[in-house]
């Protein structure tokens, strides 16, 4: 398993909506996400309606990773936080450990200043968090894991071919 | 590994089309998208240049139905084929669970797919990806092309772990839902062993 693989259980995950809703309030946020390095939404919280969450999450891990590789290209470990400025709405987007992306978007309700403090604040709960569930992804004894493997295990072919039924 | 997310009892595949420029990576998932049910597909994100050249990657995101009680959701991108793009093309295969390899069939992008091919076995090697392990198709495209090479040839110089061929038209459909659906069940079969990989 690579460091990159990830197993999100309800304890973590329960765990990570709570931060996000607290973050969420205290910096007078939008929208709030967290997601994965390879562009898996992984939580969130406010609403964003007509937004494809999927896509959102995919630019965002694609922005910070062209952002990184140009940060090692100057000679820098690499960029901590990302800032787009738009006319009303404005995205953060700031690294939570080594597999994390937290991402804010906010108003005028909110300031550049206030959400940079909220989110330096908030990032090493969501680090523990996360460190929890790789260590638990890792694990060899995850009974979780265990049951969802037995599950799979019956997976038959035509449960795949059913998968795609007439949807395609 | 796919991604899996027991609270909301998800599991999530990112599968990766790559190959030489204009070798019809995103006409597969263009088709896909055109031809999927509203509630099975996502919107399709292109990030291209004026010139309609994938500059970024394209994303097409599908949630096809549930298996074993958990939700299956599949990300398909496409990389940007011309050779200056490897930068992109790196961070894009990053955490993917399949790849589809779209050989051009035209006589003159034989060595661009052989060129290609070596890349992507390279970049997976850099994101620490074993090629001769991941779920992993071949597909022959534009085979309704006249300077179409036959396709035992393009086998012989392209095949290389005994994978999956298809031979297709993409821009009509032909061979693109066997590519996806191989890739699909390559990746989910990997669940079954019940350990991550």
């Amino acid at each position: 398993m690579s460091a990159t693989d990830l197993i999100l259980h309800e304890e973590e995950f329960r765990k990570v909506v709570g931060l996000g809703e607290r973050l969420r309030h205290d910096a007078n946020a939008r929208y709030v996400a967290l997601i994965d390095r390879n562009g898996q939404p992984i939580a969130s919280s406010g609403e964003l309606p007509d937004v494809d969450k999927t896509a959102l999450a995919s630019l965002v891990a694609g922005n910070v990773a062209a952002t990184e590789t140009l940060a090692k290209m100057v000679g820098e470990q690499s960029f901590s936080s990302l800032y787009h400025e738009g006319e009303k709405d404005h995205l953060h987007m700031s690294a939570v450990g080594p597999i994390g992306i937290l991402v804010v978007l906010f108003d005028e309700r909110s300031s550049l200043g206030l959400v940079r403090l909220r989110v330096r604040q908030m990032t090493p709960d969501l680090e523990d968090v996360f460190n929890e569930m790789v260590e638990r992804s890792r694990s060899a004894e995850n009974p979780e894991l265990e049951e969802f493997g037995a599950a799979m295990a019956e997976i038959t072919d035509e449960d795949i071919d059913s998968l795609f039924g007439d949807r395609i | 590994m796919p991604f899996i997310n027991y609270a909301a009892r998800e599991i999530t595949c990112k599968l990766v089309y790559y190959g030489p420029g204009l070798c019809g990576k995103t006409t597969n998932l263009q088709w896909i998208y055109e031809n999927t049910q509203k509630e099975a597909k996502g919107k399709m994100v292109t990030l291209a240049t004026e010139a309609e050249r994938t500059l970024f990657f394209d994303l097409l995101p599908l949630s096809l139905g549930t298996i074993r009680g958990f939700a299956a959701r599949f990300q398909l991108y496409t990389v940007p084929g011309q050779i200056f793009y490897d930068a992109s093309r790196k961070l894009i295969l990053k955490g993917a669970d399949g790849v589809a390899f779209v050989a051009d069939s035209q006589a003159a992008r034989h060595e661009a797919n052989l060129e290609s091919l070596r890349n992507l076995q390279q970049n997976l090697a850099e994101n620490s990806i074993d090629f001769q392990t991941i779920p992993y198709v071949l597909q022959l495209n534009k085979r309704d092309l006249p300077t179409a090479m036959p396709a035992e040839e393009m086998i012989a110089a392209l095949r290389t772990r005994n994978e999956a061929v298809f031979e297709a038209v993409a821009v009509n459909g032909t061979g693109v839902v066997e590519t996806l659906k191989s890739m699909v069940k390559q990746s989910l079969a990997r669940l079954r062993s019940g350990t991550p990989a």
